[in-house]
């Protein structure tokens, strides 16, 4: 029980780029296991896929010519079967939806500890220290296990693994129980087009959830107005129907490069943040000194939205 | 049709907290129904009002003060709830997934619904893995991060939308019975009205030990320990204005003329 089995991600023919930093993650672990760093590459143009994943620290690359997309029992089964095979000491998924889709399922399955989102990984061979977050990541823990575990990792946490390996590239026979196979996916929508894009936009004004209520809307267009910009929004603003669907930024939203990006009341969770992190200059409004979007503002102002947002409205006026 | 939700009451942190060892100090917390979890239960109980489902009960694992939370799921529509708790809970740092899932599933059992729904996570320790293992658990099938789901169930099986990073959307058909993460958005969660609260008072809340369940006292012994708890390091060198909304804003106001903005 000394290798690591780290299973890539890939949608509609594009390997996620979770798959590259995941080998980074998982080559850290081997080093210190004194194991090898197995990849699984599940459904798909898995050929193409496995040459593409064979960089610098991988020593195997497992294909499972199964299907086009990903189906979470087609990977469960896979990867329970590739662990029973391969006995290594920690089974590594992306955080990703289609990551937290199955890797509950096979830690179960494998009667394994899982530990989730994790964003820090260190191990003596035995004892794995994993770092994570809480609380929308107002505070930082770790977290200790022993023996065996599968572990997911947050994206962008780790880098890309660069450069050609020279893995052994082989296919791996799983043995699909397609009567277990209990959901099918019909097909992909995308959604939110319409009347903007605001990763066009070279300033968002975005407004979070400490606008309070719909009523207050106007107060961010105003700005906005005034300085030319365009509204853009966190999560719940477009879960409450105050905005449409295309304003939304962050993981499940728009991925946005403004120059300037304002975030008014908005608290920097982890899946907003993956959609405006790469933001030339970023200021925060906001009455918590301690919100995680104080760690990528390059400017702030610790102070309440209704008090502010008037006064700089009225400057622009 | 009977459904399951599992509602977690999830602590809160004011906006200045102080740490305690591996807590945060009590003095900060606060607590409230798991953002997800609200909308899990409006989806159940907008289910029953289309006639879908006989009967919505809540699951919870907590003790006796989080009863006030359980109430608001029932002031919103659910028949009844069952609350885990017992002694050897107490004091439990942290709750894995595989001990959330042998006590949910152990309810699972005994109730029998034909759709389990959670919330994709917990606000909290946010793990997001309960449900999933939670299905694999009790056999059943899911579906992870589900932002529609049809309500007409036909032929036992449930079309949900499962929402993927970057905008896109999976359209799945999940056989039934079956976990459903539910994510937020799916719909819009009521407030409790009145009568909804005084009628929460008269609904049954039942309460179980792990012994009534069948669950051993070992399985609340989380193979996670939790080790260390801290305040993230600031990776940036923020500059922070200060002084009144005025003065704060005239320098924002300079700093965006500054980049160009609104000339
Ligand atoms: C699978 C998944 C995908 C997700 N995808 C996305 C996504 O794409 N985009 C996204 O944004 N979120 C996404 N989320 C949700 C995300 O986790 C957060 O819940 C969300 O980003 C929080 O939005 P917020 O910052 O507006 O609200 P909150 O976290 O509630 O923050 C509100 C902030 O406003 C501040 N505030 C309150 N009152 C005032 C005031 N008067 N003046 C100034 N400041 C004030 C508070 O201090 C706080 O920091 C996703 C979650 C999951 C689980």
């Amino acid at each position: 029980m000394t290798d690591v089995l780290a299973v890539t991600d890939h949608r509609r023919g594009e390997l996620r780029d979770v798959s590259y930093e995941i080998i980074t993650a998982g080559r850290v672990l081997a080093d210190e296991t004194g194991g090898d760093l197995h990849l699984a590459v599940i459904s798909g143009t898995v050929d193409e896929f496995a040459d593409d994943l064979n960089r610098e620290g991988v020593d195997a690359i497992h294909t499972v010519d199964y299907g086009e997309e990903f189906n979470h029992d087609v990977y469960t089964q896979a990867t329970t079967q590739l662990y029973d095979e391969l006995a290594p000491q920690y089974v590594l998924t992306p955080n990703s939806v289609n990551g937290l889709d199955y890797a509950p399922a096979v830690a179960n399955d494998l009667d394994l500890p899982i530990v989730t989102d994790t964003i820090g990984l260190e191990t003596d061979g035995e004892t794995l220290i994993a770092t994570r977050e809480m609380y929308g990541g107002k505070v930082e823990t770790t977290n200790e296990l022993e023996g065996e575990a599968v572990v997911t990792i947050r994206s962008a946490e780790w880098a890309k693994a660069e450069g050609t390996g020279d893995a052994s590239i082989e296919a791996f026979d799983a043995e699909i129980d397609e009567d277990a196979i209990g959901s099918t996916v019909t097909g992909f929508e995308e959604v939110g087009g319409g009347d903007v894009d605001i990763s066009e936009a070279d300033v968002l004004v975005s407004v979070g959830r400490g606008i309070e209520e719909e009523d207050n809307i106007p107060l961010i267009e105003e700005l906005a107005e005034a300085l030319d910009a365009t509204v853009s929004s966190s999560r719940p603003i477009v879960d409450n129907g105050w905005l449409p669907k295309n304003r939304q930024v962050g993981q499940s939203g728009k991925v946005v490069t403004p120059d300037v990006y304002i975030a008014i009341g908005i608290s920097g969770a982890v899946q907003h943040v993956a959609g405006m992190k790469g933001s030339d200059t970023i200021v925060a409004i906001n009455t918590d000194p301690n919100a995680p979007i104080m760690d990528i503002a390059d400017y702030a102002i610790v102070d309440d939205l209704f008090d502010v947002v008037p006064a700089l409205t009225e400057e622009f006026q | 049709m009977k459904i399951l939700v599992t509602v977690k009451e999830v602590a809160t942190v004011e906006d200045e907290f102080e740490i305690e060892g591996t807590e945060i100090a009590d003095q900060y917390l606060g607590a409230d129904l798991n953002e997800w979890d609200d909308y899990a239960v409006e989806e159940a109980v907008q289910l029953q009002e289309d006639g879908i489902a006989d009967e919505v009960v809540t699951v919870t694992i907590g003790p006796e003060e989080c009863e006030q939370t359980i109430r608001q799921a029932l002031a919103k529509g659910a028949d009844r709830a069952v609350r885990v708790w017992d002694d050897a809970l107490e004091g439990v740092d942290l709750l894995d997934v595989n001990a959330k899932t042998e006590i949910l599933g152990a309810v699972v059992e005994a109730e029998d619904p034909d759709l389990v729904l959670t919330g994709v996570q917990a606000g909290d320790d946010s793990f997001g893995a309960t449900g999933v293992s939670l299905a694999e658990e009790i056999g059943a099938q899911w579906g992870a991060v589900v932002n529609h789901l049809e309500h007409d169930l036909e032929d036992g099986v449930a079309s949900v939308r499962r929402e993927l990073e970057g905008g896109v959307e999976e359209l799945t058909e999940i056989d039934l019975p079956a976990v459903l993460t539910i994510q937020t958005g799916i719909n819009e969660p009521r407030y409790a009205s009145l009568r909804g609260i005084r009628q929460a008072q008269r609904k049954e809340l039942d309460v179980q030990h792990l012994a009534d369940i069948g669950v051993d006292e070992s399985a609340v012994e989380s193979e996670l320990e939790l080790t260390e708890m801290y305040e993230p390091e600031s990776e940036s060198d923020v500059t922070v204005w200060e002084g009144s909304a005025d003065e704060t804003a005239a320098e924002l106001g300079e700093l965006l003329r500054d980049k160009g903005v609104a000339q």
